[in-house]
Parts: C-alpha cells; structure tokens; sequence
C-alpha cells in the first residue's frame, strides 16, 4: 500500500478492483433521476459553476482589493459578508462571511473540527487536506506545527489565533501584503494570493 | 453526538498532506457526488444540520476511513432512505422500484445560479430578544455530551473563554437537525487561550475561537 492509498482511501481506485464508489454512485444518480428527484442538466451547471466560476480566484480580487483600498479594507472588517457581496461573490457556504486579518503580529488560520465548513462563495471547494482527519484534529491543538508543514514558519513572537468554524459564518483570511507591491494593480496582487494563504495555511506570494 | 466527527484534539492521524496542484476532484464519481448531495438537498426536505447530523453519525470505523465525498455519498443515502424517497433495495439494484415521496421541489437547470448565489441564510429576526452576553464578558462553556446533534465541540466543553463578538440569531443546529424546529439563538465568537484547553500541551502564543450559541454558554 502506497502512501498515497493509505492517505486518500478509495480516491484513486482501490488496489483489488475497481473502487466501489464508481458503482455506487451512478446506481444512485440513476435511480434519483429516473425518479424524477434531480434534473440531469441541473448537475451539468452545479458543476460548471464550482468548475468554472467559483474558485479561490474569487477570494484572490476581495485580498487585492482590500491590499489596495482602505476603505474597502475596513468595510471588509467591518462586514465581510457586504463588501465581498460588492465584488458579485455571494450565496452557498458563504451567507455570513467574516474576514480575518493577519498582522506580523498576529496570524489567523481557519479549520472545522467537526465537519468541513469553508467559504465556497470566495474559495470555491475545500481541498482533500482542509476535509481530512490530520488537518481537523491537529489545526486547534497544534497549529504551529501544522503550519510547519505547509512550510510556513512564523517568527517567535507572532502569536497564532485559530477559528473552529462550529456556526455557518465563514471565515476568509487576509493575509499580509508582500513587501515592495506598491506599484502593483489589483490584477497583479491577485496573483500573489493563493488558496492556502486565504485559508491561514500559506502566506502570499513573494515578488 | 461524541461522534467520529468531532475530531478536534485528536492524536494518531499522522502529519497534514497538502497535495501540489490538488485537482478539483479526484474522480469523477466525486463530481457526480458533489452535483448529486447538492441537487438532493435543492428539494428542501433536510436542513444542512440534519445533513450533517446524517454524517456523523456514520459508524465510526465507517467515517475514519471513508473519502468525504464517500461520507456525503452514504450520508445522502441515507438521508433519502429516510425521507421516504427511495429505497435501499433501489439503490442496490440502480433503478426504481416503486413511486416514493414526492419532493417540494426539483431543482432546475436554470434555477442553479440563483440557487447557489442565495445560499440559505440561518439569521433570524430576533424579535424583541436581547443577547445575553456582550463583547468582553467572560463565559463558561457547558459541560453537556448529547446523544443528537451539536456544533460545541468536546475539547471546548467546560472551558473558560472571553465573548469577542456577537455574530448574529442563528438557526440552532441543535435543535434544528432532529426536527425540533429552528428555535434560533444568538450566537458568539467566542474565544479561549490554548492553554485554556490544552493545558501544558498547548502551543504557546495560541488563542482559539469557536461560534458558539447562547445555550451553550454560562457565567462562570
């Protein structure tokens, strides 16, 4: 058994045979379309949309923005879930958004403990890490060594601040501006943010 | 429920594995999976709560080891078993057997961009009913092991903690994931040094915050 394997069960096919779930899955999407229950075009633009249109992109243009804005930074702090509505990001998994900001004082890292919450509205779909037992069980007891992991190593001083999104708000991270971005459009900061640094797990790209 | 879900603290799962370039879906069985838990929750028969109450309450040996797509798929399952829409015998064949419930409704291919960008919000008017706790008020967490469904998860039970903002009055998932009804509650940021929870195995330099609804909370 390969790493891998013993990481992800099933995800990549099992190793006697195909994975079960394959069968199981489309037994159950026949019989609820046959029943009527679920539309087929309906899960063709489920999946165009969380395929297409909603990602950590999204979450990328609210950072820049708020990178490049102070009043919409403060709007952020102030209502996250408005100002993100602002940029056209609203709806499932992300009704009650709450935005955090890292500081070098302070760094901010979300996990669900109990389930799999994560801002789809700015994030689009949580990575198989964010939804697995290492992560939720770890993320509150050890964060520091957590974010080692990811490669992230914090000096001493900054003091680590964990959210166990237990409720339906959903939490977006800002992270810290990378230094000499001065000149940078708002196109151009986005691309220094990356999905883990709006989770809390990485920091924005360097120059 | 002190279910398999409720993994905060828990030692022995080995270090966290991001994975480079993690593709959006691993198979697509996880694809089909993801359309068809969200597309079945469309009809407006369970909540989120009592979805995720059908998640946990999966055997444990059955969750630990499941994919989650695997864990929404069984969850799902079940959740249709229950509600009267299909049968197991259904589902173990592929193919419909007998007329089941009727939905409220089906989800349609168009209505998909405005159903995903409402969402469904859980705030509630509350009325004329105040929050009982204020930013700055220290909190004790109860000391409960319910055999339903809670978001208070083991580790912050019985704990000392400082109320950092009033969030809002919630659906209470607690109530709403058996069919008691939304019976909403504010709900609180609250927040707890490491220490707090962890003792002489916390990290130092660590807080930690969980949401947590008024019920949940007490003077200390």
């Amino acid at each position: 058994m390969t790493d891998k394997h013993h990481d992800h069960p099933h995800e990549d096919g099992h190793e006697d045979g195909p994975d079960p779930m394959v069968a199981r899955v489309a037994a159950l999407e026949a019989v609820l379309t046959e029943k009527g229950l679920v539309e087929a075009d309906a899960l063709d633009a489920i999946l165009e949309l969380y395929e297409t249109r909603i990602g950590p992109r999204n979450g990328a243009r609210v950072i820049a923005r708020a990178w490049s804005d102070p009043d919409y930074a403060d709007w952020l702090r102030r209502d996250a879930t408005a100002a993100i509505a602002d940029l056209g990001y609203t709806g499932r998994q992300g009704e009650h958004m709450r935005a955090v900001f890292n500081t070098e004082a302070m760094h901010n890292l979300v996990v669900c403990t109990l389930c799999s919450c994560y801002p789809w509205s700015v994030l689009g779909l949580p990575p198989v890490w964010y939804k697995s037992p290492p992560y939720r069980a770890r993320a509150v007891i050890a964060p520091r060594e957590v974010l080692a992991e990811f490669g992230v190593v914090l000096p001493e001083g900054t003091a680590i601040r964990v959210w166990d999104s237990t409720a339906e708000i959903r939490y977006l991270v800002v992270p810290v501006r990378p230094e000499g971005t001065d000149g940078l459009d708002a196109e151009a900061l986005a691309a220094l943010v990356t999905r883990d640094s709006m989770i809390g797990a990485g920091l924005a790209l360097a120059l | 429920m002190n279910g398999p879900q409720d993994l905060g603290g828990q030692h022995g799962f080995g270090p966290v594995a991001p994975e480079p370039d993690e593709p959006r879906f691993h198979a697509d069985w996880e694809r089909r999976a993801m359309a068809l838990t969200l597309a079945a929750g469309a009809m407006g028969t369970w909540s989120i709560d009592e979805s995720r109450h059908a998640r946990e309450s999966l055997p444990p040996a059955v969750y630990l080891r499941a994919s989650y797509y695997e864990i929404w798929i069984r969850a799902l399952e079940a959740l249709l078993v229950r509600h009267g829409f299909v049968t197991e015998a259904e589902l173990a064949e592929g193919r419909a057997l007998a007329p089941g419930a009727a939905p409220l409704r089906v989800l349609a291919a168009l209505a998909v961009p405005a159903v995903i960008s409402r969402g469904a919000p859980v705030d509630r008017a509350p009325g004329d009913v105040q929050p009982a706790f204020a930013p700055g008020d220290l909190v004790r967490t109860a000391v409960m092991h319910p055999a339903g469904h809670t978001r208070l998860p083991r580790y912050a039970r019985g704990k000392t903690g400082v109320v950092e903002a009033v969030q809002g009055f919630h659906v209470f998932p607690d109530s709403n994931a058996c069919g008691r009804g939304e019976a909403p509650q504010w709900l609180y940021s609250v927040v707890f040094e490491a220490a707090g929870i962890w003792g002489r195995d916390a990290e130092p330099g660590a807080a930690l915050s969980i949401d947590a609804w008024e019920s949940y909370l007490e003077r200390p």
